[in-house]
């Protein structure tokens, strides 16, 4: 079959409906959202318009942004993030190590119930998880039972530290399965017979070239965690907000677009730089494709 | 043979599915030895090497390594070391800290790690390249440095599984000498796994050719080849021509036989009368003439060129007899204008001397 690059029909048919979508309904409005963060909205007769703006006056939303309130929030929400991906690592590890190394037959299944929450919508899950963690829910039940609490989980840190555990846990299950899959097993039986524990071949060897699976789990699990608005919402309460929260209450309940638009893109910016601090790694550990 | 380095005493491996890999294999390899494990794929030699190393369980059956046995050892505490076939030379490491990954791990000195590192390299002369990633690195060289990474660890035997079957023809040849000559320095008890005869007659002091789990024979590359025990290890270790035939009678130390295409014949044997036997003889013991041979001792037949293949030093040429027999004779081709002398369609005369003639009965 000849190159259907080479063929300009057959190119732009095929490119051109995902291009316009594109550009319609990614490029186009995130521009705008780009041009809303440089505004303000108008004064009309000493009055702030609801709908009207003036257009490119300045910085003020970003300095604005940079205020102690937001900095905390903005903190807050990056280690919040940082502490569920940890733990989402912790857990995913073994379990993608544990799917790698069951027998031929039981791995689809096993991977079938790593992805079957997702076919339940987020909305309802966050409302389980709240059922099994408020104060008569099925945790402190199970704990009265022996006489121990009941125990304050919901609206908390903790809760919203596990929500994200539990939600985000396939994106680092999945790409971690994918590199431990492909890891030929000889590189950790040279370890273990060069004198090697099983602990030391764990992490001189199986670690560093797992690696690029690490790195692809921690991202795709800091990034939405970060963003992530639902899960500090229903779990967290008033305590627990995270940035996310802000940025949706400057779109609706606030109404100030142009301060909203300028944390979402701050928000963006700080995806940027964890993706060029991935790349940096990748180029850094030649030898092991990332 | 003395107390011997590694004593495998009836080890069995059974896998789950009831695949049976290794059954009932007894073998004693002596100090210093290069013992080769030969045989088709598996055939099981990779089992039974990966046993020795402790990276397989046997399901039956004993593993003494040194005196000692290693049923409860893990493969880290075993005085083993292996060259994988894959080499498995661990790719975010350089050369050098390849090889002194098993020395670390094992709490040698740093001093001492330095010292033996730089001595292995100089050994598989890589010391130029000690900073190299293995991706930077030819096949050759990243088996050379799964060889330093596994000799810097002094083990008591050193197993090799195919080393030589990812390397291409000239290579091979440079690094089966190699590999001959480490062990002779070293003097460390090599075992090394491999399906190519050629190789394993060529460096190995011991062969035990497997078929199906079982040895069929454990002996010197030469008994194998002029000895072969058996229909499987004729055939398996280099050509070899054979030919049904049926024990007539016995007359002191020599039995007559009637052999397919050949009639009856008188060769040196003492099976019993009335066996089918297969009389095998190797196709570089055969003679062609163009008449009918003179020397009345020698087994002779008549019969056509059928083909005739050239490979430079020597010609292989079939030959058709009576009853559809048909043998292969390899002729040397001695001189530039002669090659195998004979022709395609031909009329000749094939001879050898009885006491080359191998009689088997498995």
């Amino acid at each position: 079959m000849e190159n259907w690059k080479e063929n300009r029909r057959v190119f732009w048919t095929l490119g051109a409906p995902p291009t316009i979508w594109l550009l319609a309904f990614f490029i186009i409005p995130l521009g705008f959202l780009f041009i809303m963060s440089f505004s303000d909205k108008a004064v009309i007769d000493g009055q702030v318009s609801i709908t009207e703006y003036d257009y490119l006056t300045g910085i003020a939303n970003y300095i604005r942004a940079f205020e102690s309130l937001y900095l905390t929030i903005i903190w807050k929400s990056i280690w919040i993030s940082a502490l569920a991906t940890a733990l989402c690592l912790l857990t995913a590890y073994p379990i993608a190590f544990g799917i790698c190394f069951a027998p031929e037959r039981w791995k689809p299944l096993l991977l079938l119930l790593v992805i079957l929450p997702f076919w339940i919508n987020l909305l309802i899950r966050t409302y389980a998880l709240i059922a099994v963690f408020r104060t008569q829910g099925y945790v402190n039940k199970v704990l009265g039972v022996v006489g121990v609490g009941p125990f304050e989980m919901l609206y908390n840190n903790f809760a919203v530290i596990f929500g994200l555990v539990y939600v985000f846990m396939p994106f680092m299950v999945l790409p971690l399965y994918a590199t431990i899959e492909r890891l030929d097993k000889s590189y950790l039986e040279a370890s273990l017979d060069l004198g090697a524990s099983q602990f030391t071949t764990f992490m001189k060897v199986t670690v560093p070239l797992t690696m690029p699976g690490i790195i692809s789990g921690v991202i795709l699990v800091f990034i939405p965690c970060l963003g992530s608005f639902l899960t500090p919402d229903l779990l967290g309460g008033a305590n627990a907000i995270m940035i996310g929260n802000v940025i949706e209450r400057q779109f609706k309940a606030a109404n100030d677009w142009p301060f909203g638009a300028a944390l979402s893109f701050l928000l963006m910016y700080a995806t940027f730089g964890a993706l060029a601090l991935r790349w940096l790694i990748a180029s850094r550990s030649k030898g092991v494709d990332v | 043979m003395s107390e011997p380095i590694v004593a495998i005493r009836n080890v069995s491996k059974k896998f789950p599915g009831g695949v049976i890999a290794v059954d009932d294999v007894s073998i004693d390899i002596a100090q210093n030895e290069f013992f080769a494990l030969l045989g088709p794929s598996g055939c099981g030699k990779t089992t039974l090497l990966r046993m020795i190393s402790g990276l397989e369980t046997p399901t039956s059956g004993q593993i003494i390594i040194g005196g000692e046995d290693m049923a409860l050892t893990p493969p880290n505490k075993r005085p083993t070391n292996m060259v994988f076939q894959s080499y498995a030379v661990f790719p975010h490491m350089t050369v050098a800290q390849n090889v002194a990954y098993g020395l670390k791990v094992t709490g040698v000195e740093s001093s001492e790690i330095k010292r033996r590192v730089a001595e292995g390299l100089e050994m598989v002369k890589l010391t130029a390249l000690a900073d190299r990633k293995p991706d930077q690195m030819s096949g050759g060289q990243r088996q050379r440095v799964a060889l330093a990474r596994a000799l810097v660890k002094r083990p008591k035997v050193l197993l090799l599984d195919e080393p030589l079957s990812a390397l291409d023809a000239k290579l091979r040849d440079d690094m089966r000498m190699e590999l001959t000559r480490l062990q002779e320095t070293v003097g460390i008890t090599f075992i090394i796994v491999t399906h190519d005869q050629d190789e394993a007659l060529s460096m190995a002091s011991r062969i035990a050719v497997m078929e199906k789990g079982a040895v069929q024979q454990i002996a010197t590359p030469s008994e194998l080849y002029e000895h072969p025990r058996n229909r499987f290890v004729a055939d398996f270790i280099g050509k070899v021509n054979l030919i049904d035939a049926t024990v007539l009678g016995q007359k002191g130390r020599s039995i007559s036989c009637d052999a397919k295409g050949l009639g009856k014949i008188e060769i040196a044997s003492d099976k019993a009368v009335g066996s089918s036997v297969s009389i095998a003889v190797r196709p570089e013991k055969l003679r062609i003439s163009k008449g009918r041979p003179e020397n009345k001792s020698v087994v002779k037949l008549e019969g056509t060129v059928r083909d005739v293949a050239y490979y430079g030093d020597t010609s292989h040429v079939v030959i058709e007899g009576k009853d559809g027999l048909n043998l292969s004779v390899n002729v040397q081709n001695d001189t530039r204008l002669g090659g195998a002398g004979v022709e395609r369609g031909q009329k000749v005369w094939v001879q050898w001397a009885p006491e080359d003639s191998i009689i088997l009965t498995e």
